[in-house]
Protein backbone atom coordinates (compact mmCIF):
# COMPACT_ATOMS: atom_id res chain seq x y z
CA UNK A 1 0.00 0.00 0.00
CA UNK A 2 0.85 3.73 -1.15
CA UNK A 3 1.37 6.30 1.52
CA UNK A 4 2.59 9.44 1.51
CA UNK A 5 4.25 10.76 4.30
CA UNK A 6 4.44 15.09 4.69
CA UNK A 7 7.12 16.51 6.93
CA UNK A 8 5.93 19.31 8.89
CA UNK A 9 8.51 21.40 11.01
CA UNK A 10 8.76 25.30 12.32
CA UNK A 11 11.13 26.88 9.39
CA UNK A 12 12.69 28.76 12.10
CA UNK A 13 13.97 25.79 14.02
CA UNK A 14 15.64 24.81 10.42
CA UNK A 15 16.88 28.12 10.08
CA UNK A 16 18.35 27.83 13.13
CA UNK A 17 20.93 25.30 12.43
CA UNK A 18 24.78 26.13 12.14
CA UNK A 19 25.82 25.13 9.07
CA UNK A 20 27.96 22.15 10.06
CA UNK A 21 24.54 20.88 11.33
CA UNK A 22 22.42 21.48 8.38
CA UNK A 23 24.67 20.46 6.03
CA UNK A 24 24.73 17.05 8.33
CA UNK A 25 21.06 17.19 8.06
CA UNK A 26 21.44 17.09 4.25
CA UNK A 27 23.93 14.57 3.98
CA UNK A 28 21.79 12.19 6.38
CA UNK A 29 18.65 12.68 4.46
CA UNK A 30 20.35 11.68 1.41
CA UNK A 31 21.60 8.70 2.89
CA UNK A 32 18.42 7.64 4.10
CA UNK A 33 16.49 8.08 1.01
CA UNK A 34 19.01 5.77 -0.61
CA UNK A 35 18.82 3.32 1.95
CA UNK A 36 14.78 3.35 1.38
CA UNK A 37 15.46 2.77 -2.63
CA UNK A 38 17.81 -0.21 -1.60
CA UNK A 39 15.02 -1.14 0.81
CA UNK A 40 12.22 -1.24 -1.72
CA UNK A 41 10.01 1.27 0.55
CA UNK A 42 11.01 4.43 -1.52
CA UNK A 43 8.74 5.70 -4.50
CA UNK A 44 9.97 9.39 -4.39
CA UNK A 45 11.12 11.81 -2.14
CA UNK A 46 12.17 15.54 -1.25
CA UNK A 47 12.15 18.66 0.53
CA UNK A 48 10.35 21.90 -0.50
CA UNK A 49 11.99 24.97 -0.48
CA UNK A 50 10.63 28.03 2.01
CA UNK A 51 7.31 28.74 2.51
CA UNK A 52 8.38 31.96 1.31
CA UNK A 53 8.63 30.61 -2.15
CA UNK A 54 4.77 29.45 -2.22
CA UNK A 55 2.38 30.49 -4.61
CA UNK A 56 -1.31 29.49 -4.31
CA UNK A 57 -3.28 29.15 -7.12
CA UNK A 58 -7.19 28.81 -6.75
CA UNK A 59 -10.13 28.28 -9.14
CA UNK A 60 -13.46 29.62 -8.35
CA UNK A 61 -16.13 29.51 -11.34
CA UNK A 62 -13.19 29.66 -13.78
CA UNK A 63 -11.60 32.67 -12.33
CA UNK A 64 -7.87 31.65 -11.43
CA UNK A 65 -6.44 33.70 -8.43
CA UNK A 66 -3.02 33.33 -7.92
CA UNK A 67 -1.62 34.87 -4.54
CA UNK A 68 1.32 34.88 -2.63
CA UNK A 69 2.23 32.09 0.61
CA UNK A 70 1.36 28.55 1.50
CA UNK A 71 -2.15 27.69 1.47
CA UNK A 72 -2.45 27.97 5.06
CA UNK A 73 -1.10 29.36 7.59
CA UNK A 74 0.42 27.28 10.25
CA UNK A 75 2.96 27.45 13.19
CA UNK A 76 4.53 24.27 11.43
CA UNK A 77 4.60 24.15 7.53
CA UNK A 78 5.25 21.47 5.15
CA UNK A 79 8.88 21.03 4.44
CA UNK A 80 9.01 17.64 2.06
CA UNK A 81 7.62 14.33 1.05
CA UNK A 82 8.25 10.93 1.27
CA UNK A 83 6.14 8.58 -0.88
CA UNK A 84 6.75 4.74 0.22
CA UNK A 85 5.30 1.32 -0.47
CA UNK A 86 4.76 -0.60 2.57
CA UNK A 87 2.74 -3.75 3.39
CA UNK A 88 0.92 -2.22 6.52
CA UNK A 89 0.57 1.03 8.61
CA UNK A 90 2.90 -0.26 10.95
CA UNK A 91 5.38 -0.99 8.39
CA UNK A 92 4.73 3.11 7.26
CA UNK A 93 4.97 4.68 10.79
CA UNK A 94 8.39 2.63 11.21
CA UNK A 95 9.87 4.09 7.93
CA UNK A 96 8.06 8.27 8.73
CA UNK A 97 9.79 7.45 12.10
CA UNK A 98 13.45 7.26 10.55
CA UNK A 99 13.41 10.71 8.10
CA UNK A 100 15.66 12.77 9.67
CA UNK A 101 14.39 16.80 9.56
CA UNK A 102 11.56 14.37 11.32
CA UNK A 103 12.76 15.00 14.55
CA UNK A 104 12.82 19.26 14.29
CA UNK A 105 8.64 18.72 13.96
CA UNK A 106 6.22 15.86 12.85
CA UNK A 107 5.23 14.00 9.88
CA UNK A 108 1.61 13.25 8.73
CA UNK A 109 1.13 9.82 7.52
CA UNK A 110 -1.60 9.06 5.32
CA UNK A 111 -2.39 5.86 2.67
CA UNK A 112 -2.84 6.95 -1.24
CA UNK A 113 -6.41 6.08 -2.50
CA UNK A 114 -6.95 3.71 -5.53
CA UNK A 115 -8.94 5.06 -8.05
CA UNK A 116 -10.51 3.34 -10.90
CA UNK A 117 -11.50 5.15 -14.22
CA UNK A 118 -15.14 4.83 -15.10
CA UNK A 119 -14.02 3.59 -19.03
CA UNK A 120 -12.27 0.63 -17.01
CA UNK A 121 -15.13 -0.78 -16.01
CA UNK A 122 -15.35 -3.96 -13.94
CA UNK A 123 -12.16 -5.40 -13.57
CA UNK A 124 -11.17 -8.53 -13.56
CA UNK B 1 -33.98 -37.43 25.05
CA UNK B 2 -37.22 -35.80 23.29
CA UNK B 3 -36.23 -33.12 20.75
CA UNK B 4 -37.32 -29.96 22.98
CA UNK B 5 -35.16 -31.07 25.62
CA UNK B 6 -32.50 -31.63 23.69
CA UNK B 7 -32.78 -28.38 22.11
CA UNK B 8 -33.06 -27.25 25.46
CA UNK B 9 -29.78 -28.69 26.80
CA UNK B 10 -27.81 -26.93 23.70
CA UNK B 11 -29.56 -23.45 24.16
CA UNK B 12 -27.69 -23.89 27.71
CA UNK B 13 -24.43 -24.83 26.45
CA UNK B 14 -24.05 -22.70 23.56
CA UNK B 15 -25.03 -19.93 25.60
CA UNK B 16 -22.15 -20.75 28.10
CA UNK B 17 -20.19 -21.32 25.43
CA UNK B 18 -21.24 -17.11 24.15
CA UNK B 19 -19.76 -15.92 26.96
CA UNK B 20 -16.88 -17.53 27.60
CA UNK B 21 -15.63 -18.10 24.18
CA UNK B 22 -17.25 -15.78 21.79
CA UNK B 23 -14.51 -13.27 22.29
CA UNK B 24 -12.14 -15.84 21.74
CA UNK B 25 -13.93 -17.16 18.83
CA UNK B 26 -14.31 -13.34 17.41
CA UNK B 27 -10.48 -12.74 17.75
CA UNK B 28 -9.55 -15.55 15.91
CA UNK B 29 -11.98 -15.27 12.95
CA UNK B 30 -11.33 -11.71 12.59
CA UNK B 31 -7.92 -12.99 11.94
CA UNK B 32 -8.75 -15.68 9.25
CA UNK B 33 -11.24 -12.95 7.54
CA UNK B 34 -9.12 -9.69 7.67
CA UNK B 35 -12.05 -8.08 8.58
CA UNK B 36 -13.91 -6.97 12.08
CA UNK B 37 -17.52 -6.59 10.71
CA UNK B 38 -17.24 -9.50 8.03
CA UNK B 39 -15.97 -11.89 11.22
CA UNK B 40 -18.87 -10.23 13.75
CA UNK B 41 -21.12 -11.71 10.41
CA UNK B 42 -19.43 -14.97 10.84
CA UNK B 43 -19.38 -15.21 14.68
CA UNK B 44 -23.16 -14.77 14.06
CA UNK B 45 -24.09 -17.09 11.34
CA UNK B 46 -21.79 -20.13 13.27
CA UNK B 47 -24.20 -19.32 16.65
CA UNK B 48 -27.46 -19.59 14.28
CA UNK B 49 -26.06 -22.69 12.34
CA UNK B 50 -24.93 -24.32 15.81
CA UNK B 51 -28.68 -23.71 16.93
CA UNK B 52 -29.61 -25.92 14.06
CA UNK B 53 -27.26 -28.75 13.82
CA UNK B 54 -25.91 -29.47 17.30
CA UNK B 55 -29.28 -30.36 18.64
CA UNK B 56 -29.46 -32.99 15.43
CA UNK B 57 -25.66 -34.28 15.51
CA UNK B 58 -24.67 -33.47 19.14
CA UNK B 59 -22.31 -31.30 20.68
CA UNK B 60 -18.74 -31.09 19.12
CA UNK B 61 -15.51 -32.03 21.23
CA UNK B 62 -14.04 -28.88 20.39
CA UNK B 63 -17.04 -26.24 20.12
CA UNK B 64 -14.95 -23.41 19.79
CA UNK B 65 -12.91 -24.99 15.99
CA UNK B 66 -16.27 -25.99 15.40
CA UNK B 67 -17.78 -22.50 15.86
CA UNK B 68 -14.39 -21.17 14.07
CA UNK B 69 -14.85 -23.23 11.42
CA UNK B 70 -18.45 -22.76 11.04
CA UNK B 71 -18.08 -19.48 10.97
CA UNK B 72 -15.55 -19.14 8.48
CA UNK B 73 -16.81 -21.07 5.66
CA UNK B 74 -20.31 -19.26 5.88
CA UNK B 75 -18.17 -16.03 5.77
CA UNK B 76 -15.63 -17.11 2.73
CA UNK B 77 -19.01 -18.08 0.81
CA UNK B 78 -21.03 -14.95 1.01
CA UNK B 79 -17.81 -12.88 0.09
CA UNK B 80 -17.17 -15.31 -2.83
CA UNK B 81 -20.84 -14.41 -3.89
CA UNK B 82 -20.55 -10.74 -3.29
CA UNK B 83 -17.76 -11.07 -5.21
CA UNK B 84 -18.94 -12.88 -7.96
CA UNK B 85 -21.43 -9.97 -8.51
CA UNK B 86 -18.83 -7.10 -8.39
CA UNK B 87 -16.62 -9.15 -10.84
CA UNK B 88 -13.50 -8.99 -8.49
CA UNK B 89 -13.65 -13.12 -7.11
CA UNK B 90 -9.33 -12.98 -7.88
CA UNK B 91 -8.70 -10.80 -5.28
CA UNK B 92 -11.15 -12.25 -2.68
CA UNK B 93 -9.49 -16.02 -3.53
CA UNK B 94 -6.10 -14.35 -2.51
CA UNK B 95 -7.04 -12.76 0.44
CA UNK B 96 -8.37 -16.41 1.96
CA UNK B 97 -5.77 -18.40 0.52
CA UNK B 98 -3.60 -16.22 2.98
CA UNK B 99 -5.26 -17.53 5.84
CA UNK B 100 -5.81 -21.80 5.76
CA UNK B 101 -7.80 -23.14 8.49
CA UNK B 102 -7.41 -26.51 9.87
CA UNK B 103 -9.12 -27.47 13.57
CA UNK B 104 -6.67 -30.50 13.47
CA UNK B 105 -3.51 -28.28 13.66
CA UNK B 106 -5.29 -25.87 16.36
CA UNK B 107 -3.16 -24.83 19.89
CA UNK B 108 -4.20 -22.51 22.61
CA UNK B 109 -1.17 -20.51 22.08
CA UNK B 110 -2.45 -19.58 18.71
CA UNK B 111 -5.67 -18.81 20.30
CA UNK B 112 -4.01 -16.98 23.06
CA UNK B 113 -2.15 -15.26 20.67
CA UNK B 114 -5.64 -13.94 18.62
CA UNK B 115 -7.08 -12.64 21.81
CA UNK B 116 -3.56 -10.20 22.40
CA UNK B 117 -3.57 -9.35 18.42
CA UNK B 118 -7.52 -8.12 19.04
CA UNK B 119 -6.17 -6.46 22.14
CA UNK B 120 -3.11 -4.53 20.16
CA UNK B 121 -5.32 -3.45 17.32
CA UNK B 122 -8.32 -1.74 19.30
CA UNK B 123 -5.50 -0.02 20.81
CA UNK B 124 -3.67 1.30 18.33
CA UNK B 125 -2.01 4.34 18.81
CA UNK B 126 -3.08 5.64 14.93
CA UNK B 127 -6.91 5.54 16.25
CA UNK B 128 -8.47 8.04 18.51
CA UNK B 129 -8.41 7.55 22.28
CA UNK B 130 -11.98 7.80 22.51
CA UNK B 131 -12.39 4.98 19.70
CA UNK B 132 -9.91 2.87 21.56
CA UNK B 133 -11.94 2.87 24.22
CA UNK B 134 -15.38 1.60 22.58
CA UNK B 135 -13.45 -0.60 20.64
CA UNK B 136 -12.04 -2.14 23.29
CA UNK B 137 -15.30 -2.84 25.04
CA UNK B 138 -17.23 -3.63 22.16
CA UNK B 139 -14.40 -5.92 20.51
CA UNK B 140 -12.96 -7.48 23.54
CA UNK B 141 -15.61 -7.26 26.43
CA UNK B 142 -18.53 -8.12 24.33
CA UNK B 143 -20.40 -4.61 25.69
CA UNK B 144 -23.27 -3.79 23.41
CA UNK B 145 -23.40 -0.71 21.70
CA UNK B 146 -26.23 0.67 23.99
CA UNK B 147 -24.59 -0.94 27.48
CA UNK B 148 -21.30 0.91 26.40
CA UNK B 149 -22.97 4.32 25.67
CA UNK B 150 -24.66 3.86 29.33
CA UNK B 151 -21.45 3.45 30.99
CA UNK B 152 -19.59 6.40 29.68
CA UNK B 153 -22.53 8.84 29.40
CA UNK B 154 -23.07 9.47 26.16
CA UNK B 155 -25.07 8.77 23.41
CA UNK B 156 -25.37 5.47 21.14
CA UNK B 157 -25.04 7.16 18.04
CA UNK B 158 -21.81 8.64 19.46
CA UNK B 159 -20.41 5.41 20.38
CA UNK B 160 -21.71 3.56 17.00
CA UNK B 161 -20.13 6.51 14.91
CA UNK B 162 -16.82 5.99 16.84
CA UNK B 163 -16.30 2.45 16.06
CA UNK B 164 -17.61 2.48 13.03
CA UNK B 165 -15.01 5.23 12.29
CA UNK B 166 -12.21 2.75 13.77
CA UNK B 167 -12.91 0.37 12.14
CA UNK B 168 -13.14 2.33 8.73
CA UNK B 169 -9.46 3.42 9.75
CA UNK B 170 -8.10 0.23 10.35
CA UNK B 171 -9.29 -1.49 7.58
CA UNK B 172 -8.68 2.29 4.82
CA UNK B 173 -4.93 3.05 6.33
CA UNK B 174 -4.32 -0.52 6.60
CA UNK B 175 -3.82 -1.34 10.79
CA UNK B 176 -2.24 -4.78 10.27
CA UNK B 177 -4.00 -7.66 13.13
CA UNK B 178 -1.10 -8.46 14.80
CA UNK B 179 0.68 -8.65 18.08
CA UNK B 180 3.57 -6.27 17.58
CA UNK B 181 7.24 -6.81 17.90
CA UNK B 182 9.17 -7.06 20.68
CA UNK B 183 10.94 -3.81 20.30
CA UNK B 184 7.67 -2.00 20.04
CA UNK B 185 6.56 -3.71 22.20
CA UNK B 186 7.24 -1.49 25.33
CA UNK B 187 5.08 1.71 23.45
CA UNK B 188 2.29 -0.38 22.40
CA UNK B 189 1.69 -1.72 25.31
CA UNK B 190 1.86 1.12 27.63
CA UNK B 191 -1.17 2.61 24.65
CA UNK B 192 -3.31 -0.95 26.03
CA UNK B 193 -2.40 -0.02 29.58
CA UNK B 194 -3.67 3.57 28.81
CA UNK B 195 -7.19 2.35 27.13
CA UNK B 196 -7.62 -0.08 30.04
CA UNK B 197 -6.85 1.98 32.76
CA UNK B 198 -9.12 4.99 31.39
CA UNK B 199 -12.13 2.21 31.06
CA UNK B 200 -11.39 1.62 35.00
CA UNK B 201 -11.60 5.59 35.78
CA UNK B 202 -14.73 5.69 33.81
CA UNK B 203 -16.21 2.95 35.86
CA UNK B 204 -14.40 4.62 39.12
CA UNK B 205 -15.36 7.89 38.62
CA UNK B 206 -19.04 7.34 37.72
CA UNK B 207 -19.93 5.69 40.73
CA UNK B 208 -22.40 8.23 42.51
CA UNK B 209 -25.25 5.72 40.93
CA UNK B 210 -26.72 8.04 38.11
CA UNK B 211 -26.93 4.61 36.05
CA UNK B 212 -27.94 1.76 37.94
CA UNK B 213 -28.38 -0.24 35.07
CA UNK B 214 -25.11 0.56 33.51
CA UNK B 215 -22.07 -2.28 32.97
CA UNK B 216 -19.72 -2.28 35.49
CA UNK B 217 -16.91 -0.33 33.97
CA UNK B 218 -14.39 -1.15 36.49
CA UNK B 219 -15.04 -5.10 36.76
CA UNK B 220 -14.37 -4.73 32.77
CA UNK B 221 -10.96 -3.28 33.42
CA UNK B 222 -10.32 -5.58 35.65
CA UNK B 223 -11.08 -8.34 33.77
CA UNK B 224 -9.48 -6.98 30.59
CA UNK B 225 -6.63 -6.40 33.39
CA UNK B 226 -6.28 -10.28 34.35
CA UNK B 227 -6.22 -11.30 30.84
CA UNK B 228 -3.75 -9.37 29.69
CA UNK B 229 -1.73 -10.61 32.89
CA UNK B 230 -2.63 -14.25 31.45
CA UNK B 231 -1.38 -13.43 28.01
CA UNK B 232 2.04 -10.94 28.59
CA UNK B 233 3.95 -11.27 31.35
CA UNK B 234 5.52 -7.43 30.99
CA UNK B 235 6.14 -6.31 34.59
CA UNK B 236 3.68 -3.14 34.07
CA UNK B 237 0.74 -5.27 33.71
CA UNK B 238 0.41 -6.70 37.62
CA UNK B 239 1.40 -3.12 37.96
CA UNK B 240 -1.75 -1.56 36.39
CA UNK B 241 -4.04 -4.71 37.55
CA UNK B 242 -2.75 -4.45 41.50
CA UNK B 243 -3.90 -0.13 41.14
CA UNK B 244 -7.13 -1.11 40.11
CA UNK B 245 -7.86 -3.82 42.65
CA UNK B 246 -6.53 -1.52 45.63
CA UNK B 247 -8.38 1.46 43.89
CA UNK B 248 -11.91 -0.86 43.53
CA UNK B 249 -11.13 -2.08 46.84
CA UNK B 250 -12.00 1.28 48.42
CA UNK B 251 -15.32 1.76 46.33
CA UNK B 252 -18.14 1.05 48.86
CA UNK B 253 -16.10 3.23 51.63
CA UNK B 254 -15.57 6.35 49.06
CA UNK B 255 -19.88 6.91 48.80
CA UNK B 256 -21.75 7.81 51.43
CA UNK B 257 -25.70 6.71 51.10
CA UNK B 258 -26.13 10.58 50.63
CA UNK B 259 -24.16 10.21 47.39
CA UNK B 260 -21.48 12.23 49.45
CA UNK B 261 -17.45 11.98 48.42
CA UNK B 262 -15.50 10.55 51.67
CA UNK B 263 -12.12 11.01 51.10
CA UNK B 264 -9.29 8.69 51.96
CA UNK B 265 -8.63 9.93 55.61
CA UNK B 266 -12.57 9.73 56.51
CA UNK B 267 -13.13 6.10 55.04
CA UNK B 268 -14.53 3.11 56.60
CA UNK B 269 -11.73 0.93 56.37
CA UNK B 270 -13.91 -1.87 57.54
CA UNK B 271 -15.78 -1.55 54.28
CA UNK B 272 -13.06 -2.14 51.93
CA UNK B 273 -12.53 -5.12 50.23
CA UNK B 274 -10.24 -7.67 51.99
CA UNK B 275 -9.76 -10.02 49.04
CA UNK B 276 -9.02 -7.61 46.56
CA UNK B 277 -6.08 -5.49 48.46
CA UNK B 278 -4.44 -8.78 49.39
CA UNK B 279 -4.48 -9.81 45.85
CA UNK B 280 -3.36 -6.47 45.07
CA UNK B 281 -0.34 -6.27 47.50
CA UNK B 282 0.60 -9.63 45.67
CA UNK B 283 1.08 -8.17 42.69
CA UNK B 284 2.71 -4.81 44.08
CA UNK B 285 5.40 -6.98 44.79
CA UNK B 286 5.30 -9.24 41.66
CA UNK B 287 6.02 -5.68 39.81
CA UNK B 288 8.13 -4.53 41.68
CA UNK B 289 10.39 -7.69 42.10
CA UNK B 290 10.59 -7.22 38.28
CA UNK B 291 12.88 -4.17 38.77
CA UNK B 292 11.58 -2.94 35.08
CA UNK B 293 8.81 -1.47 36.85
CA UNK B 294 6.96 1.96 35.80
CA UNK B 295 4.47 4.23 36.85
CA UNK B 296 1.30 2.32 37.53
CA UNK B 297 3.48 -0.55 39.61
CA UNK B 298 4.46 2.76 41.64
CA UNK B 299 1.07 3.98 42.13
CA UNK B 300 -0.42 0.92 43.13
CA UNK B 301 2.80 0.43 45.35
CA UNK B 302 1.00 3.78 46.80
CA UNK B 303 -2.30 2.38 47.20
CA UNK B 304 -0.94 -0.66 49.09
CA UNK B 305 0.29 1.53 51.73
CA UNK B 306 -2.99 3.12 52.40
CA UNK B 307 -4.61 -0.34 51.87
CA UNK B 308 -2.19 -1.42 54.65
CA UNK B 309 -2.69 1.34 57.29
CA UNK B 310 -5.24 0.09 59.71
CA UNK B 311 -6.37 3.83 60.28
CA UNK B 312 -5.48 7.25 58.30
CA UNK B 313 -3.72 7.94 61.33
CA UNK B 314 -1.66 4.91 61.18
CA UNK B 315 -0.53 5.53 57.35
CA UNK B 316 2.94 5.57 56.56
CA UNK B 317 3.60 8.57 54.97
CA UNK B 318 7.10 8.50 55.07
CA UNK B 319 7.29 5.65 52.71
CA UNK B 320 4.54 7.22 50.25
CA UNK B 321 6.61 10.44 49.59
CA UNK B 322 9.86 7.85 49.24
CA UNK B 323 7.27 6.02 46.45
CA UNK B 324 6.21 9.66 44.89
CA UNK B 325 9.85 10.79 44.80
CA UNK B 326 10.12 7.64 43.07
CA UNK B 327 7.30 7.89 40.55
CA UNK B 328 8.11 11.70 39.79
CA UNK B 329 11.21 11.14 38.41
CA UNK B 330 9.90 8.08 36.34
CA UNK B 331 6.69 10.32 35.50
CA UNK B 332 7.33 13.67 35.68
CA UNK B 333 3.99 15.25 35.07
CA UNK B 334 2.63 17.67 37.31
CA UNK B 335 -0.49 15.45 38.22
CA UNK B 336 1.95 13.75 40.19
CA UNK B 337 4.04 16.16 41.19
CA UNK B 338 0.62 18.14 42.63
CA UNK B 339 -0.06 14.39 44.53
CA UNK B 340 3.35 14.64 46.24
CA UNK B 341 2.68 18.04 47.13
CA UNK B 342 -0.63 16.40 49.05
CA UNK B 343 1.59 13.92 50.66
CA UNK B 344 4.61 16.15 51.75
CA UNK B 345 1.83 18.20 53.49
CA UNK B 346 1.32 15.47 55.74
CA UNK B 347 4.61 14.16 56.35
CA UNK B 348 5.83 17.55 56.95
CA UNK B 349 2.68 19.92 57.05
CA UNK B 350 0.60 22.11 55.23
CA UNK B 351 2.85 24.84 54.70
CA UNK B 352 5.52 22.40 52.79
CA UNK B 353 2.96 20.82 51.08
CA UNK B 354 1.04 24.29 49.60
CA UNK B 355 4.90 25.79 48.85
CA UNK B 356 4.88 23.31 46.32
CA UNK B 357 1.44 23.49 44.73
CA UNK B 358 1.83 27.15 44.51
CA UNK B 359 4.84 26.90 42.64
CA UNK B 360 3.32 24.10 40.26
CA UNK B 361 0.35 26.80 39.80
CA UNK B 362 2.44 29.92 39.58
CA UNK B 363 4.33 28.15 36.68
CA UNK B 364 1.05 27.64 34.90
CA UNK B 365 0.79 24.04 35.08
CA UNK B 366 -3.02 22.34 35.97
CA UNK B 367 -4.47 25.77 35.65
CA UNK B 368 -7.38 24.23 35.00
CA UNK B 369 -7.63 20.84 37.08
CA UNK B 370 -9.73 21.32 39.82
CA UNK B 371 -8.14 19.24 41.98
CA UNK B 372 -5.02 21.42 41.98
CA UNK B 373 -7.40 24.35 43.33
CA UNK B 374 -9.04 22.04 46.31
CA UNK B 375 -5.52 20.55 46.95
CA UNK B 376 -4.41 24.74 47.49
CA UNK B 377 -7.50 25.50 49.26
CA UNK B 378 -7.60 22.75 51.63
CA UNK B 379 -3.72 23.40 52.43
CA UNK B 380 -4.91 27.57 53.07
CA UNK B 381 -7.73 26.02 55.36
CA UNK B 382 -5.59 24.00 57.31
CA UNK B 383 -3.47 26.80 58.29
CA UNK B 384 -6.00 29.38 58.73
CA UNK B 385 -5.96 31.25 55.58
CA UNK B 386 -10.27 31.36 55.25
CA UNK B 387 -9.61 34.33 51.96
CA UNK B 388 -7.15 31.93 50.12
CA UNK B 389 -8.91 28.94 51.07
CA UNK B 390 -12.44 30.45 49.66
CA UNK B 391 -10.90 32.09 46.70
CA UNK B 392 -9.23 28.43 45.81
CA UNK B 393 -12.85 26.70 46.39
CA UNK B 394 -14.40 28.77 44.12
CA UNK B 395 -11.87 28.35 41.39
CA UNK B 396 -12.03 24.61 41.93
CA UNK B 397 -16.13 24.85 41.78
CA UNK B 398 -15.91 26.52 38.50
CA UNK B 399 -13.96 23.36 37.12
CA UNK B 400 -14.99 20.50 39.04
CA UNK B 401 -17.84 17.90 36.91
CA UNK B 402 -18.84 15.14 39.15
CA UNK B 403 -21.65 16.15 41.36
CA UNK B 404 -20.19 13.94 44.21
CA UNK B 405 -17.35 16.28 44.39
CA UNK B 406 -19.10 19.31 43.98
CA UNK B 407 -20.90 18.95 46.63
CA UNK B 408 -18.17 17.86 49.07
CA UNK B 409 -16.41 21.29 47.42
CA UNK B 410 -19.51 23.52 48.26
CA UNK B 411 -19.74 21.64 51.55
CA UNK B 412 -16.16 22.99 52.60
CA UNK B 413 -16.99 26.25 51.23
CA UNK B 414 -19.91 26.95 53.25
CA UNK B 415 -17.89 25.14 56.87
CA UNK B 416 -15.13 28.46 55.51
CA UNK B 417 -18.14 30.66 55.77
CA UNK B 418 -19.79 29.38 58.83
Amino acid sequence: MKYLCLVFYDEKKRNGLSDQESQALIDESLDFDEALRREGYLIAAGPLQPVETATTVRVRGGNVSVTDGPFAETNEQIAGFVLIETQDLNEAIRVASRIPPVRLGGVEVRPMQDRVHSKEGNSH
Amino acid sequence: MSDSAGREDVRNTLDAIYKNESRRVLATLIRLLGDFELAEEALHEAVMAAMEQWPRDGIPANPRAWLISAGRFKAIDQVRRRARNAGSLDEVERQFRQEPFDPAQWDEQHLEDDRLRLIFTCCHPALPSEARTALTLREVCGLTTEEIARAILTSAATVAKRIVRAKTKIREARIPYIVPRPDELPSRLDSVLQVIYLIFTEGYAASSGISLTRADLSAEAIRLGRLLLELLPEPEVPGLLALMLLQEARRSARVSAQGDLILLDHQDRSLWNRDQIEEGIKLVERALTSRRFGPYALQAAIAAVHAEAPTAKATDWKQICGLYDVLLRVDPSPVIELNRAIAIAMRDGPAAGLEIVERILSRGDLRNYYLAHASRADLHRRLGHRGEATVSYQRALTLVRQEPARHFLERRLKELRG
